[in-house]
C-alpha cells in the first residue's frame, strides 16, 4: 500500500487545455505521488490523451504547470526537459509502433539510442520485455502483422523498454480480452512494486480502476474541468457529484 | 547520431557460482542497472552441465545494490539453460519483486512455431522466387487494368459510384495548383532550347529560325513531355502517398465493406482528373516554351517580336498541335495509372507507402518515355 506520505512526483497546478481557441479543460489541479497508480478518468473526448500529451511535452498547456520533481516541464531548458522526459516511457492510445521495424526492433531502438549494450543483449531485454506482456516469440513479426490487442501490449513492452520511472498508458486494456486485461492489470501492479515507477493510466475499464488504482481524477466533459480526485474506492463510497456517480456505476442509478 | 549513454562509468556486477551437492548456487552482487557490465552466463552453463546433473538452482541476491530489467534478462537466460538441461529452478532468492515480474514474464507459453526462422535459400531458390514475383506483378497489374477497364465502363454507363466534390478538388489540385511550377519549368526549357538553337543558326545570319526550333520542339514533344514529368513527380507520388496510407489505415478496406468499389471510388476520379488536366496543361506549356523562346529571340538576338510569333504561327504545322496533346493525354492516363496502382498495392508501414511514391514516380517516367517512343515510330509510319 501506498502511503500518503510518498512525495510528489508530478504535480499539476491551474492547468488549462486548449486547441486553438477551443478550451478542453481548465483549472486542473492534483498531484501523483511516487508509487501511485494514477487512473485518468472521463468520458470519451474530454480530454484524457490530450493531458498526457501535456505531461510528457508533447503539447504545451495554455495556462498553468507541471512541475515534475525534477523542475516544472514547461519552464526548464530544452536538455533538462529531455532528461525529464527520457525516464518517462509512453503508450500511445493507438499502439504507435514503428510500422516499418519489428517488434523487437521497436523496442531495441531506444535501448541502441541510450544505452551502449551490445546487440545481442539489446535483443535479449527486446525479449524479456515481450514475454512480460505475454508476447514470447513475437520478436519477427511486423506491426501490421498482429491484432489490435497485441498491438496495444506491445506497445506496452516498448514503453517499458528503457525501464522509466513514470509510465503513461493511454487505454492500455482497449480491446484485450477478460483475461489479457486482467493479466495486464497483474503486470502494473508488479511493474510498480517491483521497479517502483510511477504509473498514470487512462482508462474506462471500471474493474481496472478499483482494482489497480490508488489515485485518480475525473475529468467532466459537461463543465470542463475535474470534478474529483482521490482513491477511486472512496470516491465511489463518497461522492455526491451525479456525473462521476454515473461513471462509477456505468450509469445505473 | 546516438545520445548521450544513461551512465558514463561502468558500474560492476558480479555473478558467482557454486556448486553445492546437488545444488547449483548462483550468488549476485553489485550492481545490474543499464549501465553496468554484466558477467556472462557461461559460469553457469557449465555448471549446469557439469559430469553429475544438479538437481537444483538456486539464486541468492544478498549483494545486489540495484537492478532493473538487465537482470531480469539474465536470470531469464539462466532459467532457459536450466529448462534445457532439466534443472528445476528456484527464484526466492532473487531480489523482492523479480522473482515475480520472472514468473510473469514465463507464464504466458512463448508460441511455438511463432518465431520466424531465417532460412538460407539457395541460388535456384532465389532465381525461382524472383521469377515467381515477376509473374505475380504481372498478374497484379493486369488484375488492375481489368479493374480499372470496368470501372471506366461503368462511368459511361453512368454508374460509376464516386464523389463529384472529391472529383473537382482533384482536378482543383491537378490542374490549377500545378500552374506555377509548369510555368516555371517550360519557361525554362524554351529558353534553354532557343539558346541552343541560336549559337548553331547565328553562324548562317538564320536566327529567325530560332522560333521554328522551339515552336516545333515544344507544341509536339517537349511541353507534352515535360509536363508529364511534372505530374509524374507531383501527382502521380501524391496519389501513390495518399492511397497508400489509406491501404495502412484500413480506410480502403473500410470502402470495400460499405460496397464501394475502391477503384472506382478513389482511382477513377484521379483518372479522370489527369486526362482532363493533362492536355490543358500541356497546351499552357506550349505556349509558356514559346514565351521563353521569344524572350532570347527579341532580346538577345534582336528579332521583332511580331515576325517572331509570325513565323511561330506559320512554320508550325497544327499537326503537330495534336500530336502534343495526343502525347499528353497518354501521358495523363500513365501517371494516374501508375500512381494509384502503386497506392493500391502498397503494403501496411510507413517504409512501403515512401517505397509506393517512389516507385510511382520511376514507373510513370519510365512510362512516359516508352510511350513516346511508340508515338514518335507510329507518326513516322504515318508520315505526320
Ligand atoms: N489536434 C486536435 N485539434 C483540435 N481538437 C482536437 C485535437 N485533438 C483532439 N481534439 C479535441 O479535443 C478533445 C479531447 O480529445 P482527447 O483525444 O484528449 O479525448 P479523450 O479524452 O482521450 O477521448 P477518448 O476517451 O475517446 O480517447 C476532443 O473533443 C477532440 O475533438
Ligand atoms: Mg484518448
Amino acid at each position: 500500500m501506498v502511503m500518503d506520505a510518498a512525495p510528489p512526483r508530478i504535480t499539476v497546478k491551474n492547468l488549462d487545455m486548449s486547441y486553438g481557441d477551443f478550451v478542453i479543460m481548465r483549472d486542473l489541479d492534483f498531484t501523483i505521488r511516487r508509487g501511485d497508480i494514477f487512473i485518468v478518468m472521463g468520458g470519451s473526448g474530454c480530454g484524457k490523451s490530450t493531458l498526457l500529451r501535456v505531461l510528457v511535452g508533447l503539447k504545451e498547456p495554455a495556462k498553468g504547470q507541471v512541475l515534475y520533481q525534477e523542475g516544472s516541464l514547461w519552464e526548464v531548458d530544452e536538455d533538462s526537459r529531455d532528461a525529464i522526459l527520457r525516464k518517462t516511457g509512453i503508450l500511445y492510445q493507438r499502439g504507435a509502433l514503428f510500422s516499418s521495424m519489428t517488434l523487437a526492433e521497436n523496442i531495441a531502438m531506444p535501448l541502441q539510442q541510450y544505452t551502449r549494450l551490445p546487440a545481442k543483449e539489446i535483443r535479449e531485454l527486446a525479449s524479456l520485455k515481450l514475454a512480460l506482456v505475454g508476447l514470447a516469440g513475437f520478436e519477427d513479426f511486423y506491426p501490421s502483422e498482429i491484432s489490435g490487442g497485441m498491438v496495444k501490449r506491445a506497445g506496452l513492452a516498448r514503453a517499458m523498454a528503457l525501464d522509466p520511472d513514470i509510465l503513461f498508458f493511454d487505454e492500455p486494456s482497449a480491446g484485450l480480452d477478460p483475461v489479457s486485461a486482467h493479466l495486464l492489470d497483474e503486470l502494473i501492479l508488479e511493474i510498480r512494486d517491483s521497479l517502483h515507477a510511477t504509473i498514470v493510466v487512462v482508462t474506462h475499464e471500471l474493474a481496472s480502476i478499483f482494482a489497480i488504482g490508488n489515485n485518480c481524477v475525473f475529468l467532466d466533459v459537461e463543465t470542463r474541468t475535474m470534478t474529483a480526485s482521490g482513491d477511486p474506492k472512496e470516491l465511489l463510497q463518497n461522492t455526491t457529484d451525479a456525473n462521476l456517480r454515473h461513471f462509477l456505476t456505468r450509469g445505473e442509478k | 547520431m546516438t545520445k548521450k549513454p544513461i551512465s558514463q562509468t561502468p558500474p560492476l556486477a558480479a555473478c558467482a557460482v557454486t556448486r553445492d551437492g546437488g545444488a547449483v548456487r548462483v550468488a549476485l552482487a553489485g550492481d545490474w542497472r543499464m549501465g553496468a557490465t554484466i558477467p556472462d552466463v557461461q559460469a553457469v552453463a557449465a555448471a549446469l552441465q557439469g559430469s553429475e546433473k544438479p538437481a537444483s538452482l538456486t539464486f541468492e541476491a544478498a549483494g545486489v545494490t540495484g537492478w532493473d530489467s538487465r537482470l531480469l534478462a539474465f536470470c531469464l537466460r539462466i532459467m532457459r539453460l536450466a529448462e534445457a538441461a532439466g534443472v528445476a529452478v528456484d527464484t526466492s532468492g532473487l531480489p523482492e519483486g523479480a522473482g515475480s515480474l520472472m514468473d510473469l514474464a514465463v507464464k504466458v507459453p512463448e508460441r511455438k512455431g511463432a518465431a520466424k526462422k531465417e532460412t538460407a535459400e539457395s541460388f535456384l531458390e532465389r532465381v525461382g522466387e524472383v521469377a515467381l514475383g515477376i509473374g505475380q506483378a504481372v498478374g497484379n497489374l493486369l488484375e488492375f487494368l481489368g479493374e480499372v477497364t470496368l470501372a471506366c465502363g461503368n462511368l459511361l454507363r453512368g454508374r460509376a459510384v464516386f464523389q463529384r466534390s472529391q472529383l473537382a478538388l482533384l482536378i482543383k489540385q491537378a490542374g490549377l495548383d500545378a500552374l506555377p511550377i509548369v510555368s516555371l519549368i517550360s519557361l525554362l526549357v524554351g529558353l534553354i532550347l532557343a539558346f541552343v538553337g541560336a549559337i548553331q543558326l547565328q553562324q548562317f545570319g538564320a536566327q529567325i529560325y530560332v522560333s521554328t526550333i522551339v515552336g516545333i520542339a515544344m507544341v509536339r514533344v517537349m511541353g507534352a513531355i515535360m509536363t508529364g514529368i511534372i505530374m509524374a513527380g507531383r501527382t502521380g507520388a501524391a496519389y501513390a502517398a495518399e492511397l497508400g496510407t489509406m491501404q495502412v489505415n484500413e480506410e480502403i478496406d473500410a470502402l470495400r465493406t460499405f460496397g464501394f468499389s475502391p477503384t472506382e471510388f478513389l482511382v477513377l476520379p484521379r483518372l479522370i482528373a489527369l486526362v482532363l488536366m493533362m492536355p490543358l496543361l500541356c497546351i499552357y506549356a506550349d505556349l509558356m516554351g514559346v514565351l521563353g523562346g521569344f524572350i532570347v529571340g527579341s532580346l538577345m538576338l534582336g528579332i521583332n517580336p511580331v515576325q517572331y510569333f509570325s513565323n511561330t504561327w506559320q512554320s508550325v504545322p497544327l499537326a503537330n498541335f495534336w500530336i502534343g496533346l495526343v502525347h499528353s493525354t497518354v501521358f495523363g492516363v500513365l501517371v494516374a495509372l501508375a500512381g494509384c496502382y502503386r497506392g493500391m498495392r502498397c503494403g501496411r508501414s510507413a517504409l512501403a507507402v515512401g517505397q509506393a511514391a517512389t516507385s510511382a514516380v520511376v514507373t510513370s517516367i519510365l512510362a512516359i518515355i516508352i510511350a513516346t517512343a511508340i508515338i514518335t515510330v507510329v507518326c513516322n509510319i504515318l508520315g505526320i
